[in-house]
């Protein structure tokens, strides 16, 4: 017993050093697994206290742009509207649907990441805006992640270049499903894996999000830049060139599907 | 020893403040991110506790992760800075180093020179390789180990040279 307790006085900068590595180790590890949301996140109040401060000061540099974005996105919402057919009754289904089965949340981005594997943004709505983990994240363009840890005012979004999300997705035209990944090289640039080789894909379709889940159906991606054959899975890959410029995105809408917890209660009785 | 831990305390927090709000905000390119934070471990005094060493460079990795969202890869690669550095001060100043007083906050000289190198090195690919955490990503771990630790060296000697106290 004195022998042990004299190597632990002895060794003990050893001994902490092992232990401090050996819980950054564990943190790592975990943080690099999908299912377990990380301990150490940036949605606590300090750091998202500090990049809220960043981000308000940063806007000023990007306003006229973000304000064209807005006006942009403005205008196509009331050409939809003005372009109604039949107006009565397209207006009823609309709001029946949104307001039976989506809520949408606005937030906007204090911190972006893409230029490393697994990437995470910060977003300044937590709790008390209702923001919970697995709702999506889209803005005027497309898809930009989806929530993975929401504090009390802030959340992070596991974003779309993070080689660990995947998200159903499928080609417009045909009605072909497969899952959005990326790869990790290109920031510009996402796939799309295991679509059925039968599927008449070329370059140039439009990519949006497929079964209602997370995302509603039919949410902009991306469109095809290049088709080949995986050798494995012998099934199609397609590199998908994304609408969003992930490197400057702003404002945002968190997206809450109200049936989630019934479809995934549905899909657990299944197995 | 206490204008010391406050003099330290003051480089613990400003140099994760402003690696926070301006190291970070840089990103030059996919492969280029300056940590200069580090410093606070090379700088920290030779002779003084070793284990607080190794606590201090463990909060400060943890508060480097908090804020990047990165699990513990800055905490992991600071640990082991911080364990290795007596090791790097006897590969680079000589054996004897102990008893002189080396101050690595001076002028620019070879051996301090290569002690930087060396821990930034050291640092930066146990980050990566962490950060990364695949096979066949060997070559972007080490282009970015590369690129990122000249550019991390660049900005330690001008912070260096920019806090260098003045001479009496």
């Amino acid at each position: 017993m004195q022998q042990i307790i004299n190597y632990m006085i002895k060794n003990s900068t050893k001994l902490l050093f092992l232990l401090l590595l050996g819980i950054s180790l564990l943190l790592t590890i975990q943080s690099h697994s999908y299912h377990r949301s990380k301990v150490i996140n940036s949605a606590n109040t300090i750091s998202g206290g500090v990049y809220e401060r960043i981000s308000s000061f940063k806007d000023y540099l990007s306003l006229k742009s973000e304000n064209e974005g807005l006006a942009t996105e403005n205008a196509r919402l009331k050409s939809l509207l003005y372009n109604q057919k039949d107006t009565l009754k397209v207006v009823f289904k609309n709001q029946l649907a949104l307001e039976s089965d989506y809520k949408v949340i606005q937030s906007k981005i204090i911190k972006n990441s893409y230029n490393i594997q697994e990437n995470f943004l910060t977003i300044n709505s937590g709790t008390i805006a209702g923001v919970k983990p697995d709702m999506g994240v889209v803005n005027s363009k497309g898809i930009i992640g989806i929530i993975d840890v929401s504090l009390e005012k802030y959340a992070t979004v596991r974003s779309v270049l993070n080689t660990q999300t995947k998200i159903n997705a499928k080609v417009k035209k045909s009605n072909h499903f497969g899952t959005l990944t990326w790869n990790g090289r290109n920031a510009g640039n996402v796939q799309l894996i295991d679509v059925p080789r039968l599927a008449t894909v070329k370059r140039g379709d439009t990519i949006v999000t497929g079964a209602q889940s997370i995302f509603p159906e039919n949410i902009n991606v991306g469109v095809i830049s290049k088709i080949y054959v995986d050798k494995k899975s012998n099934l199609f890959t397609m590199d998908v060139k994304l609408f969003n410029d992930m490197t400057s995105i702003n404002h945002v809408y968190v997206i809450e599907n109200k049936n989630r917890e019934e479809i995934l209660e549905l899909e657990s009785l299944k197995q | 020893m206490n204008s010391t831990l406050l003099l330290n305390s003051a480089r613990f927090v400003l140099l994760l403040f402003f690696q926070v709000i301006l190291f970070d905000q840089i990103g030059f390119q996919k492969f280029i991110n300056p940590y200069p934070y580090i410093l606070f471990i090379l700088l920290y005094p030779v002779n003084s506790n070793k284990s607080g060493l190794l606590f201090a460079s463990f909060i400060l990795g943890l508060l480097m992760d908090m804020f990047s969202d990165s699990g513990g890869v800055h905490a992991a690669a600071c640990v082991t800075l911080a364990y290795f550095r007596p090791t790097f001060f006897k590969f680079t100043f000589g054996l004897s180093y102990e008893y002189q007083t080396v101050r690595i906050n001076d002028r620019l000289t070879p051996e301090r020179f290569s002690f930087l190198l060396i821990s930034i090195l050291t640092h930066h690919l146990i980050l990566f390789i962490l950060e990364i955490f695949k096979f066949s990503f060997v070559f972007d771990i080490l282009i970015r180990t590369l690129l990122s630790s000249i550019f991390t060296l660049l900005f330690c000697i001008i912070i260096i040279y920019l806090l260098k106290p003045v001479r009496k």
